[in-house]
Parts: C-alpha cells; structure tokens; sequence
C-alpha cells in the first residue's frame, strides 16, 4: 500500500465515515438491490430509465399513428390497449391526452431527470471528484427507492379502468383538479400526483447529496477550478433542483387539497351541468405560476447535465482543451440564475400585465447569451482538433447541433408578440422537443456510450453505435424539423385530430412523415438496446483508460469495488483539460500527475507552483511497493 | 540492484496538494434540507401574497392562542440553548433538564396549534368550503406542524443519548444537528407568524 502522505485528518466525522467503509462485500441483496454504492445505485437509474424511455416512446409512437394516419385502423393494438381502442379501430380520445400526457411526464421527469442527473451525476460525482462514495450512502439508496416506489406508482395507473392523468404533464387546473371533468382527472391524477410527490423526495434526497458530495467530498488538490464540467454541471443542477422541486411539491399539495379535500386554492366559479361547484375564490393562474417556477427550472434540470457530458466528452476526443472553462462555467451559473426569473414566458397568454410581459421577455432573451456562449466554446474546442469520432462524439455534437436548432426558436417563442400566434401550437412542440428533449436525449445516450467501460469493463461496439447515431440524428431532425411548419399553420397541441379542419388538409403528408419519422427513430433505439446488453456481456474487454482520458474515474481498476479505489484515493495537481499540452510526451496528462513531474510542459505560473523546499507547498512521497 | 537504491528512487519531491475547504457533509446536507424546506414554504407565502391582491380576499384574524405557541416555541429554543451550553461545558445534569424541558415545550407547541384550530373554527375560519385565505393558515401551520413533529423526534433521539450519557464536550454532533434544525423551526414559525399578522 502506498501511505504516506503528509496531510492528517482534522475532519472526524467527515473523514471517518467516507473512508471506512471501502472493501466490504454484502450478499446479492445487499450487493446488487438494496446498495449503498453510488455506481451501482447509477446503474439502477440507468436501467430504470432506459425502462421509462421505452415506455415513453412506445405512446408516444401510439398517438403518432393517430396524428399521422387518422385514418387507420388500429385493432391491431387490441391485445395491448383493450378497451382503448374504440369498436371503430380507433383510439379512444380522452384515452389519446393521457398517452399525451404520459408521454410528457414519462420523457421529462422519468427519463430525462432521474435517468440522466440520476445516472451520471450517482456515477461521476465521486468518480470524478476522488470521494469513495456520496456523502450519504444510505439517503442516496433511499433516493433510488423513492424513484422506484414513484415509477412503480406511475406505471401501476397505466392500467387502471379510467386510465392514467390526462390533463397534460403540465397539469393545470381546473381539469385536473375536477375528478368529474374527464376520466383522466380521476384515479389516474391521483396517482400521478402520489408518484410526482415520491418522486421529488427521490429528487431532493439526491440533490443534497450531489451538492454535500461535490463540496465536501473532494479529493486532495481538487479545487473548484479543477473539476470537470460534469461535475459543475451535476452540481448546477442539483442546486436547481433543490430550489425549484419544493415549490412543485407546494404547488401539487394545494392541488391535491383542492381535489381531494374541498378548498378552493385553483378554483372558483365553475359550472358542471349547470349546477355550481362550491369552490369560490381560487385562481387557476395561481398553480400556473407556481408551476413554471418549477418547470422552467426543470428545463435547465434536464439539459445542464448533458451539456456538461458533451463538454467532457468533446474536450476529450478532440484531444483539446476545452476552450473557456472558466466562460463555460460562468455562463452554466447564468443559466442556473436566469432560469428562476423566466417562469412567465410559459404565460404570455394568461392576461398578464403586458408590462410585466416584457420584463419576462428580456430575461427570457437573454438566456440566449450565456447559451451562445456554450455552443460557440464547443464549437471552438473541435476547432483544429484531433477529432476521434467514436459514437460518443458523435451524439454529443448531435447535441450540439440540436442545441442550436432548437435554441433558435426560443428566441421567437420568447417574444411575447409572437408568443400569441404561436402558443400551444406544435411549434412549441418541435421547439422543446429539440432543444430540451431530444439534446438531453442525445446527451444522455453519449453518457452511456462514452462511460460504458466503467460502468461494465466492457466497450459498446463501435459500427452498431454509427447505425444507431445517423439513424436517430436524421429521424429526429425529420420529426421535428416538420413539425415548426405545422406549428406556424395553426397546427395546436393536444389535439386528437385535425380531419374536421379544412385549413389543415394540406398538411396531413407532413404530418405522416413526421409519424413515420418517429418509428424509425424509435426503431433505431433498438439497435442501441441490443448493443447495451450485448456488450455488457460479451465486449471487448475495456483497458483502465480507453478514451486517453485526464479525469480520476480513469484512475481506478476496471472493476472499481465500493470505494473506488483499492489504495489511497488519489491526489490531484491540474485541471481536468491538459489535452495536447505543448511539449508534453502524451496527448493527455491525467490529472493525478504532478507538475513537478512535467517539466518539459509546464507553463511559467505551474512552475511557480512547484517551488521547492520550505515553504510548506511541497510534500515528500514515498511509494512503497504495491 | 541493492534494497537502498531503490528506495531513494522512489523518493519524488511534488507539490503539496491542498485538501479542499469543506465541512461535515451531514451538517451540510441538514442546511441544504432546511433551504428545500425554506423554497416550500417560500412558495406558498408568495402564493399567498399573489392571491392576496385579488378581489373577494377574506381577511383573516389569527387567533390569540397562536401567540402564546410564539412565547412557547421562543421559549424552547432558549432552553435548547442553555443545554447546548451545558454540553460543552459538561454539566450533565443541566443539560439534561435543558433537553426535557425543551422536549416538553415542543409537544406544548404541538398541542398548542391543534388547539389554535379549534379557535379558527370557532372564529369560523374553516379548512375546507371556506374562504382561500382561510385554507391557507391551515397549510402553513399544518405543514410546520409535521416538521415540528420530526424534530420533536429528533430531539427524543438526542434526549436518549443524553440519558445513556453519549452527549458531552466531546461528542456534540447530533445535539449541534438537533439545535440547528430545532432553532430553524422556531424561526420558520416566527416568520409564518409575523407574515399572517402583517399580511392578514
């Protein structure tokens, strides 16, 4: 064992507790179910929401029939949705809101947060921060637990009688908080709001342990300035989250007093049968507002994690830099501010005092800078690069690409003006789905691709990961890229058909490209489906460090046990880009390499750093045999 | 190759890497709950304020009793605090009368606002088929309530210790954790209760 090193531990309990309880192995149970360990605890969200993301995608495909090809006859779905299938071979309409609306909360909260923040920040916050677990094992367990009650929950009213929440994933009141107003208002929404509160404690429990970890937890050396953008990333997000979730959970319990309990906090004024309901007083706004101040968030929640995978991952096989740390981080901090103060754009049509409009409009707007940033430092990191385009690299610039397109329309979308024509239409649609679905998506599946070897010691094939890639990037471009137009027809959300309008005749060709778009895109997810379990068994074996990667995850055996790393947890000396350093023997130095071992490369203030003897800024090593 | 040699080549001179500013992760996660909790609640006094502003708000009167549970839970955080101090300073005893008289004082706070809403019925302010403004004092004084409820727990957990002697100078964590939490309620009920009294 290699021990000693200068430093003592001040911290008791800190310390104790972290480092102790390396090594201990438990039975399958303890091992594999109810585990303490943040990389197994990673792997349970990720198969968990690669679940979900079938499971989404799968509705969403089912009311794409509906959309694409009104016509069809779809009893061929029978042995699947029973009942949900009307004797005419259609779907049922009040059944077709609640794939909507499944199909909505499934993607945004199942997949795209706890899937992606739940997967890559259990995984990489302490790989990459040098910490032997989270801070907490045990609330980071009861986290997943959470999760996976809230899935349970979720996926159990998708087959009740009345079936799942239809009033959209948005929820508004007063449809869903009126059990009488269709059957998606009834047992399903009381469902969905069970599983939405489970699912904020999961969200919660993990975030503070996210941010205590990453302040806490970190290594010798590793000062904020030296983490990797993931780790920003996962932190901004976790902040996020931690902020925004609460008020989410505010806004659910009013509903849930509303419906369930007889007060009026949404509702007032409302006639059923021309008989008057008892509430009096509430105001729908009310859960509005309450609403976008978590969802605009949950926006950031979704995408700031895979931005920062796709900074990881393009620094890396550029074999660059990343160019503007410091620019990436402070504008990551902008976006985590600004999101907070942008709710209102989701509300230009409420009435609001148009002053008060444009006050939200600016800020709106002004997210495109710190957004713009992003994309230009992306795009200047591959500049002149030693590009590898392994599968990874690919969707993470895919991400890139569809950050753009899909960035782009915001600027419209954020202008109140043009708000008015284009609410609720599928330009909206097209315009979330790129920049928030399928980017997030894209930077999720490059997660995968890229931290596959160290989640299971194995490498994902490279040629199926090409298919899968140019498949999915072209099928998503022809889903969405129509989409815009239908959207500035006229074309609204939600709705079930579109065959009783005239106006809209010319656009049904699109709209059936769109739908078959959407089976090939879905198709292909196959393709990665089988690459993912293949590969987990039968890969080609992954060496320590097969991207030449700088970060301290690569640092550890192929198959890390709980705690990571089988001696001392490694000390860190450089920031995590020393890619293609001038002078230096490799490509990449890791940042466990001190600079004192670097002469040949060091700039003039690293070797300020290594000044030697006396002034208490050097430690002697010795390393004994392993 | 002789033992010594190798030994003096494996003798590297490095930088120092400095160890990271940080504190004890679960004091730090118990503040960063207490921020979750603050957003809840800040969430629905913003709420509240926005409905406010709308026509038809009935204003509401808060029941004397409510300041008298201010006097108590003011009280218990000052008891709370004369134990702590005994802790450090190994008083025992002190410390144990401290803990029991604040465990008493939260369960009279407890009491206290379960009473408070016999006082709203009777001045007709109802949870339900009233009035929103009516709905809303029994949501922030519920859900202080269940939080006021888990650290009540959380000090029986202390008070415990206390007894099998696990709390002294030397090992003041969950008590440091306790008071913390404890304090921030009793804060978070001030607010609660200067809000409802300046915006009625």
């Amino acid at each position: 064992m290699a021990t000693t090193q200068v430093t003592t531990d001040t911290h008791l309990h800190a310390d104790a507790h972290g480092h102790e309880h390396e090594h201990h192995e438990g039975n399958f149970w303890t091992h594999y179910i109810f585990s303490q360990d943040h990389k197994i605890i990673a792997k349970q969200f990720l198969f968990t929401g690669m679940f979900w993301a079938l499971i989404g995608g799968v509705l969403s495909l089912i009311f794409r029939l509906q959309l694409g090809f009104p016509e069809m006859n779809l009893d061929w779905l029978k042995p699947i949705l029973g009942g949900w299938i009307t004797p005419e071979g259609k779907i049922d309409p009040e059944f077709y809101l609640a794939l909507v609306t499944m199909h909505g909360t499934i993607m945004v909260f199942f997949v795209l947060t706890a899937g992606l923040s739940g997967t890559f920040s259990n995984f990489l916050i302490p790989l990459q921060c040098g910490a032997r677990d989270m801070a907490s094992g045990f609330m980071n367990m009861l986290s997943y637990w959470f999760f996976f009650l809230s899935s349970v929950v979720m996926f159990s009213s998708l087959f009740i009688s009345t079936g799942p929440a239809g009033g959209g994933w948005t929820i508004y009141p007063p449809l869903s908080a009126l059990p009488q107003a269709i059957q998606g208002s009834g047992l399903g929404m009381t469902l969905w709001l069970v599983s939405m509160a489970l699912f904020i404690v999961s969200t919660l429990l993990g975030g503070i342990n996210y941010i205590t970890t990453v302040i806490n937890m970190r290594t010798r050396g590793m000062s904020f300035t030296r983490l990797p953008l993931t780790v920003w990333a996962f932190f901004f997000t976790a902040i996020i989250g931690l902020l925004s979730f609460p008020v989410l959970f505010a806004a659910a319990l009013l509903l849930i007093f509303d419906r369930s309990f007889g007060t009026s906090f949404y509702l007032s004024d409302i006639y059923i049968g021309g008989e008057a309901l008892p509430h009096t007083g509430g105001s729908a706004i009310l859960f509005q507002h309450l609403f976008w101040f978590l969802g605009h968030p949950e926006v950031y929640i979704v995408l700031l994690p895979a931005l920062g995978i796709t900074s990881e991952i393009i620094a890396t096989n550029a074999r660059k830099p990343i160019f503007g740390y410091k620019a990436m981080i402070g504008s990551m901090l902008f976006i985590a501010i600004l999101s907070f103060i942008v709710w209102a754009h989701h509300m230009f049509v409420t009435g609001m005092n148009p002053f008060l409009g444009t006050i939200f409009m600016l800020l709106t707007l002004i997210i495109a800078v710190p957004s713009a940033v992003k994309i230009f430092n992306y795009v200047t990191t591959l500049w002149k690069g030693n590009i590898r385009f392994t599968p990874a690299m690919l969707f993470s610039i895919g991400l890139v690409s569809f950050f753009l397109t899909g960035g782009i329309t915001g600027l419209f979308l954020g202008n109140a003006a043009i708000d008015i024509q284009l609410h609720d239409t599928y330009f909206v649609v097209a315009h979330f789905h790129l920049v928030m679905g399928t980017a997030s998506f894209f930077g999720m599946v490059a997660g995968v691709y890229h931290w596959f070897p160290k989640m299971f010691g194995r490498m994902m094939d490279d040629k199926l990961g090409y298919i899968h890639f140019w498949i999915t990037f072209i099928g998503a471009n022809l889903v969405f890229f129509p989409m815009h137009y239908i959207g500035i027809a006229g074309f609204p959300r939600r709705y079930y058909a579109f065959t009783n309008f005239e106006t809209f005749g010319g656009f049904s060709d699109l709209n059936a490209l769109v739908s078959a778009a959407a089976i090939l895109t879905v198709g292909a997810q196959f393709i990665f489906l089988f690459n993912f379990f293949y590969s987990m068994f039968r890969g080609r074996l992954a060496p320590a460090n097969p991207w030449r990667a700088t970060t301290l995850e690569w640092t550890t055996p192929r198959f890390p046990k709980h705690g990571n790393w089988p001696g001392e947890i490694p000390a860190v000396y450089r920031w995590p880009y020393d890619y293609s350093k001038p002078g230096a023997k490799e490509d990449y130095i890791p940042q466990t390499v001190p600079f004192s071992e670097t002469p040949e490369s060091n700039l003039p203030h690293e070797n300020e750093l290594i000044k030697l003897e006396g002034n208490g800024h050097t430690a002697i090593v010795v390393e004994g045999k392993h | 190759m002789s033992n010594s040699h190798m030994e003096i080549k494996e003798l590297k001179i490095v930088e120092e890497a400095k160890k990271p500013l940080s504190m004890n992760p679960k004091k730090f996660a118990l503040w960063l709950f207490m921020v979750s909790v603050m957003m809840l609640f800040g969430a629905w006094t913003s709420a509240y304020l926005v409905k406010r502003s709308d026509a038809g708000w009935a204003e509401i009167i808060l029941p004397g009793r409510f300041l008298i549970n201010t006097i108590i839970i003011a009280a218990s955080s000052l008891s709370l605090i004369i134990a702590y101090r005994a802790a450090r300073k190994d008083n025992l005893v002190l410390l144990k009368t401290g803990l029991v008289i604040t465990f008493l004082l939260g369960l009279a706070f407890v009491i206290g606002q379960i009473l408070g809403y016999g006082d709203l019925i009777r001045l007709n302010e109802y949870f339900t088929g009233g009035s929103v403004s009516h709905s809303f004092i029994y949501v922030l004084t519920g859900v202080h309530g269940l939080h006021m409820i888990s650290a009540i727990i959380f000090l029986a957990v202390v008070l415990s210790d206390a007894f099998r002697l696990r709390i002294h100078s030397k090992s003041m964590f969950r008590l440091e954790l306790c008071s913390t939490y404890w304090h921030f309620l009793g804060g978070l009920w001030l607010y609660l209760f200067v809000f409802l009294k300046l915006y009625p």
